[in-house]
């Protein structure tokens, strides 16, 4: 098997091929010029933004997620780690008031908490898939089923209010108008890009998804960069957890994260990253994540409920898998 | 490889394998007894009934996952195909039991068979495709019971297949045990079974040997679907309702099921005794829980359960993953 990670691919420019390498940016486009033309007030800041803030949490964790696939492997667990480090937050932040009666130090403890939970569960999940060489599957399974039981039994199930100005700006806040989670998206997409294209560890992620086996013989540190991408994982789920009780001005264990992994899978391969790994693409999965949002907004907008919508998401992710397949075979 | 050595490796990891895999039947026999022992009423005929009326709807799932990952695939649409299975059948039920039966099973073999198609024809990997359908499924189901539940009619006897019993013996378990039955024979005493095996094992090898690995997979796939939709039928009976937005998360605990069964999930391997035994097992962490808390010594909610399960999940997976390596050194 030739490794696609380490050979350049020729660049042949035809229009089949531009098509199957740039097809979801095509649809991204398809779909703002449908909406700029059928919407009504699509281009208005206001839903540019309700759009922006609903994408963000999918596209945080759909840029982790990249990372983990490109290995060869999957997280399930990312939803279950997002209603632990939800759940934690406010608990957190009112321990902390009670014991230091300082709201700033008890928002920052209860954004730096959850999130060092969340990484180091999704560590746990890397440290169970490299110590005893479980699937990626069933490894990360277990936080699913125990992740959200672990965030309920905390919360005892309620939902708990946490309306903390400070702590609401992860998800309420807005900079030069754009809202901050749009921004940090944004940077999670950029250093995702970067790592992948250009660090070290980015070349070494492209060879274990393309060739476990021979990147161990030619000396990449599997299990401490397999460690690392489910790590990240944990630390994107952990972030997008508070920007959704942020959001929402409380913490519902039993929602928070709620279809989250297939959210993020879907973006995932709609981008055009590989499922068995060794290709990805993190601006792709941006697109991804930017077309499912988009396609819901358009049918909800145009009057088509839900549901049916879930129908058109179904057929969109199966279309583009197999349109990117035909590139290959 | 040292030939002579190597009888004696594979016996070796056969025992391995086969404690690997009746584990499971041990560790429930363990259970079944610390609660008869510890609870009065844990085998009175109403709990072990309506435990198994109940449980009969996750062991028709599971029993149709075995035979996709026997194959190396997965159906992630399971729960979402029960959830329209139960709609439709419900909407089919007041033209009679037969009907509603029917109704339910084919919408699920009509889903299994997109998935065949998806992932045969087409090319997708199953997690991709089967997690496409699980949407679509579950979009449909939404829509045809335009967001809200659908009554199942009383009149016709449809509920009998839910609610009804036979000798005492809840009829969704009979149904159940039934399908086990004929899966255990098609796996373990068919044409079909050791090829759904083959594939798993090695699917270019069995195509290259002349067997049918691609009707296979249809097969494995159009069974899962039209086990989730019975699995459908049996949730409109039991509950009286067509429930569109029920088996969230069905997909999951079968996957357990079959692995805490002690097949593993790359293929090649399926046990359908032990994959029963592990939709018990789940089953009895979430009864025994109750009894107690009944006793008072305890109280756990019941959102315990799905950790106690996750745990569970993850003992066994790691028990599994130190026994196959330890039947094969070469590969540690």
């Amino acid at each position: 098997m030739t490794d696609r990670a380490l050979v350049p691919r020729p660049r042949r420019l035809s229009a089949g091929l531009a098509l199957r390498r740039n097809g979801a940016v095509l649809a991204l486009a398809v779909l703002l010029a449908f909406n700029a033309a059928v919407t009504p007030y699509f281009l208005s800041p206001g839903t540019l933004n309700i759009n922006l803030t609903q994408v963000a949490p999918i596209g945080i964790v759909a840029v982790a997620m990249t990372l983990v696939i490109a290995t060869g492997g999957i997280d399930l667990s990312v939803g279950s780690l997002m209603a632990i480090a939800g759940a934690l937050a406010p608990i957190v932040y009112a321990a902390a008031l009670a014991r230091f009666g300082s709201a700033g130090l008890g928002v920052a403890l209860s954004i730096a908490l959850p999130v060092l939970a969340a990484i180091a569960l999704g560590w746990l999940n890397g440290a169970v898939i490299t110590r005893y060489r479980i699937q990626p599957i069933v490894a990360t399974l277990v936080l699913y089923i125990a992740g959200r039981g672990i965030a309920q039994v905390m919360t005892n199930g309620n939902v708990q209010s946490f309306a903390q100005p400070a702590f609401g700006f992860l998800g309420l806040g807005r900079i030069l108008g754009v809202p901050f989670q749009a921004l940090l998206m944004v940077a999670a997409v950029a250093a995702g890009a970067f790592a992948l294209k250009r660090s070290l560890v980015g070349r070494q992620i492209l060879a274990i998804g393309g060739n476990e086996r021979a990147a161990r013989l030619s000396g990449v540190p599997v299990v401490r960069v397999k460690r690392l991408v489910y790590a990240l994982s944990g630390l994107a789920s952990g972030v997008a957890g508070l920007i959704t009780v942020a959001i929402n001005s409380s913490s519902d264990a039993n929602l928070v994260g709620s279809g989250m992994e297939l959210d993020a899978i879907a973006a995932v391969a709609v981008g055009g990253t590989l499922l068995a790994g060794g290709r990805a693409t993190v601006v792709g999965t941006l697109v991804g994540a930017l077309i499912i949002q988009l396609v819901r907004t358009t049918l909800i907008a145009n009057g088509v409920p839900d549901a049916a919508a879930l129908v058109v998401k179904a057929a969109l992710i199966l279309g583009a898998v197999w349109i990117q397949r035909q590139g290959r075979s | 490889m040292n030939l002579l050595n190597a009888p004696t490796l594979a016996q070796r990891e056969r025992g391995l394998l086969l404690l690997g895999r009746y584990g499971v039947v041990l560790g429930l026999g363990a259970l079944i007894l610390f609660g008869a022992l510890r609870y009065e009423r844990f085998l009175s005929p109403f709990n072990v009934l309506s435990f198994l009326g109940y449980n009969s709807m996750f062991a028709l799932v599971s029993l149709g996952m075995l035979f996709v990952i026997a194959t190396g695939g997965i159906d992630l649409s399971v729960g979402a195909v029960a959830a329209l299975g139960s709609v439709v059948s419900a909407l089919a039920s007041p033209s009679g039991e037969a009907w509603g039966l029917a109704a339910g099973v084919g919408t699920g073999l009509a889903v299994g068979l997109v998935n065949g198609f998806a992932v045969v024809r087409l090319g997708i990997a199953p997690f991709i495709a089967t997690l496409a359908t699980m949407l679509g499924a579950r979009g449909v189901a939404l829509l045809a019971a335009g967001n809200g539940t659908v009554s199942a009619s009383y009149d016709s006897g449809f509920t009998d297949l839910g609610q009804g019993d036979v000798a005492g013996f809840p009829v969704p378990a009979l149904v159940a045990l039934a399908c086990f039955a004929i899966g255990w024979v098609a796996l373990e005493r068919t044409a079909f079974g050791r090829t759904v095996l083959a594939v798993g094992g090695n699917e270019e090898a069995t195509r290259l040997m002349g067997l049918p690995a691609d009707g296979t997979k249809w097969a494995v796939y159009a069974v899962s679907g039209a086990l989730a939709g019975l699995a459908g039928v049996v949730l409109a009976a039991q509950f009286g309702a067509g429930q569109p937005i029920e088996g969230q998360g069905w997909e999951l605990f079968a996957i357990s099921a079959v692995v805490v069964g002690g097949t593993p999930l790359n293929g090649g391997n399926g046990s359908v005794v032990t994959t029963l035994a592990g939709v018990i097992l789940l089953g009895l962490i979430f009864n025994i829980l109750n009894f107690e808390n009944g006793l008072g010594t305890v109280s756990l909610s019941a959102y315990w359960q799905s950790v106690i399960r996750g745990a569970f999940l993850l003992l066994v997976v790691v028990a599994q993953a130190k026994l196959v390596a330890r039947g094969s050194p070469e590969r540690a």
